[in-house]
């Protein structure tokens, strides 16, 4: 009898902890260093505390992994937390009930929720029309302009330029001495959906989509068909390089010195550390002159993580538990560090600063200036349906304003067309 | 009167039932959902559903997009056919006939058959990047303006040039067997009758080989139609301006990607039907004119 309970004492502390530990699933679209990172944190979340067990999963791209969710989702077997990606927002906020707002589970489960705990240009991005955040906003970044510091010396320009006016006034000096002057990497999320937050342009009727799926597109407008234009204009010059729409082709074209300045993502800052050999700087996204005097804050891009419904309660309360510990100051700074995406709150923020980390790496500090630069009215970010297809859309229309098969008043015709019609078909699947 | 009824043993239902059911599982019951999510529009995670009749049809069918598609696709289909079995044909004959180091030869041409298509886009990619690509700068340097990211002919080269180059050695195995089974008597025959090798070819070795010409004509637009997805999405994806997007492509880009599940599933209805359709005409009409 005394041995039966001893086996059985030894056995309750061996499997006690493990019995009790709660399971929580998270897909993840983080490769390469940025999983790495990833894990790391999932690492230390499991050893700061034993009531819950996080299994990251690593599911691909993003429109892989949000395809996986959507699949697991009709099986019955989702995850309780996925990542899903600034496109595929609209697709997963306006499933009805499929998933639990963040705020509402952190209301509800880790002792209160304030959105204005969160810098201001993440705020509301996935958030609902009254501001209510949905999904936690994880890796998040903004456009930036990255410069080679050694081609501006050799050409003899001081500094990287803060409008498209004064690009259009130093470009010819990169052409004469051989270099094209840009390169960028995602056109319809540079050269459309920030361009309109940078300038404070509506992008689509209904509040930028925000207040219901019953919505048009308006980038069929004048000023981004204006910056089109002189894109084009650019193109023909030899002043702009299109390197296809691979994201690492164009970047490439920057690191082996094609062009003398990249637009990328405050995401790619340790990307370029790593693979260039020159001195390089970041700055901001440049703006119109001509369009606003002062610019306005840019979108966030990158991805929020989203609880799913269907979980039981003690799934829940892990799922925000983890995410109470992803938004701590000490996190968020080690993410920020890590992988150059920017810090979410603004505790973290202040974390960075008072380290020092600003003075050391000024750059660093570039995308989360920008984005908090003064917001406008429609700085806030867009909820559009398909418009992972828009984008999709809006790629090979710049495709042919690039190659001359198709004017820029015919493109955006023909984008504001096809993206209202699908618009019309994602509005109708919601009824 | 009364039909004849034989008895017979349930064994030969036992021995291909597990057949069957793979059909049944892996064929007939996604194909049937596929029909059956074609009249649906759902939103993405299947919480709202309704029956829609035919508009999955007419929005995908009737676009812009689906239309260039579907152009590209045949034409793309028609030329990677008949090139990778051309010059299949050729290759073989050739290797047929040398005797030195043949099995050398022959080793070399069968060894890309080893190569799943999207790594052989990735391989093509890597030589048309207008970076570093050696074939994209040879391309530029013998004269032609050649920039396959915007010019849509450019792309459609790239394409079929990978599609092509997967697929000869496939071709050039069945070929050089078809080959080698034509008796020597007959082809002995042939050679002192005639004097010309390319009629005696033309007349003798070429309608021999039909039955394996058929066989690879059907294979071959199969593969162009659907295994050269994985060829797509690693060099164009489609670009410039949808010049390059396929078919099975489009199902996957606005299925896979976009979430649009009733849309992609009316467009890979539609293939299947194309396809049903092609495959009838192929035995129907071009069968006939087989000798086996």
């Amino acid at each position: 009898m005394k041995y039966v309970s001893l086996v059985t004492a030894g056995f309750m502390t061996v499997a006690a902890p493990l019995a009790a530990q709660t399971d929580i699933e998270f897909w993840h679209a983080m490769g390469g260093r940025l999983g790495e990172v990833t894990e790391e944190i999932a690492a230390r979340y499991n050893a700061s505390q034993s009531e819950y067990n996080l299994i990251p999963t690593y599911k691909g791209g993003y429109e892989d992994t949000m395809t996986a969710g959507i699949a697991a989702f009709r099986a019955g077997q989702q995850p309780n937390l996925i990542q899903i990606f600034d496109a595929g927002a609209a697709t997963i906020i306006n499933a009805p009930g499929a998933t639990i707002p963040v705020a509402d589970l952190m209301a509800e489960h880790a002792g209160g929720f304030n959105s204005e705990d969160y810098i201001e240009g993440v705020r509301y991005f996935y958030a609902d029309s009254d501001d209510k955040m949905i999904g936690m906003p994880f890796n998040s970044s903004t456009p930036l302009l990255y410069y080679n510091k050694d081609i501006f010396a050799e050409v003899g320009v001081d500094g990287p330029p803060a409008t498209w006016e004064e690009f259009e006034e130093m470009a010819p000096k990169f052409a004469d001495a051989g270099y094209q002057a840009l390169a960028q990497s995602h056109s319809p999320w540079i050269f459309a959906e920030n361009f309109h937050s940078r300038h404070n342009i509506q992008m689509a009727t209904a509040n930028n989509g925000y207040d219901s799926t019953d919505v048009e597109i308006l980038y069929n407008n004048d000023a981004l068909k204006m910056h089109w234009t002189k894109v084009k204009e650019w193109l023909d010059n030899g002043w702009y390089g299109f390197y296809g729409r691979a994201w690492g082709d164009n970047q490439d074209a920057f690191v082996q010195k094609k062009t003398a300045m990249w637009l990328g993502s405050s995401g790619s800052f340790g990307g370029l550390a790593a693979s260039t050999d020159f001195a390089f700087g970041a700055s901001y996204l440049p703006y119109w002159k001509s369009l606003t005097d002062e610019p306005y804050g840019t979108f966030i891009g990158g991805a929020a993580l989203f609880a799913m419904s269907g979980k039981d309660e003690e799934e829940n309360k892990g799922v925000a538990d983890f995410l109470s510990f992803l938004a701590s100051p000490e996190i968020q700074y080690f993410w920020h560090k890590e992988t150059g995406y920017v810090p979410i709150t603004n505790a973290a923020y202040e974390l960075a600063k008072a380290d020092g980390y600003y003075e050391t790496t000024p750059d660093a500090e570039i995308g989360i200036i920008q984005l908090t630069q003064p917001g406008g009215e429609w700085t806030k970010g867009y909820r559009l349906g398909f418009y992972v297809q828009i984008r999709e859309v809006m790629y090979s229309q710049v495709d042919n304003i690039f190659s001359g098969e198709a004017t820029v008043d015919e493109a955006f015709a023909t984008i504001e067309e096809e993206a209202n019609a699908l618009l019309d078909r994602f509005d109708a699947t919601m009824n | 009167m009364k039909r004849v009824q034989f008895e017979h043993s349930p064994i030969p239902y036992l021995f291909i039932a597990p057949q069957i059911i793979i059909i049944v599982i892996f064929f007939l019951w996604p194909a049937a959902q596929a029909i059956y999510q074609s009249f649906l529009l759902e939103d993405a995670f299947g919480l709202s559903s309704q029956f829609v009749w035919f508009r999955n049809y007419t929005d995908t069918i009737f676009s812009d997009a689906w239309l260039q598609a579907a152009g590209f696709t045949l034409v793309f289909s028609a030329l990677v056919t008949f090139l990778s079995l051309a010059l299949a044909l050729l290759l073989a004959v050739k290797a047929n006939e040398v005797i030195q180091g043949a099995s050398t030869y022959k080793t070399l041409l069968m060894w890309a058959y080893a190569i799943a298509p999207p790594v052989a886009g990735l391989m093509g990619n890597l030589m048309f990047n207008p970076l570093i690509g050696d074939l994209y700068a040879f391309m530029n340097t013998i004269g032609f303006d050649f920039d396959h990211k915007l010019d849509s002919v450019d792309a459609g080269f790239v394409v079929v040039l990978i599609s092509v180059w997967k697929q000869v050695s496939v071709n050039f195995i069945f070929f050089l067997s078809g080959l080698q089974g034509i008796p020597k008597s007959v082809t002995e025959a042939a050679t002192m009758d005639c004097k010309s090798s390319f009629r005696r070819f033309w007349t003798i070795t070429f309608p021999l080989l039909a039955p394996t010409t058929f066989f690879l004509m059907v294979i071959n637009i199969t593969y162009a139609f659907f295994e050269t997805f994985g060829i797509i999405d690693t060099t164009t994806q489609g670009a410039p301006g949808g010049a390059t997007n396929t078919l099975v492509y489009k199902v996957f880009q606005d299925g896979f990607r976009g979430a649009d599940i009733g849309g992609s599933s009316a467009q890979s209805v539609v293939l299947m039907v194309m396809v049903l359709a092609l495959t009838v005409i192929q035995f129907r009409f071009i069968e006939k004119k087989v000798h086996y």
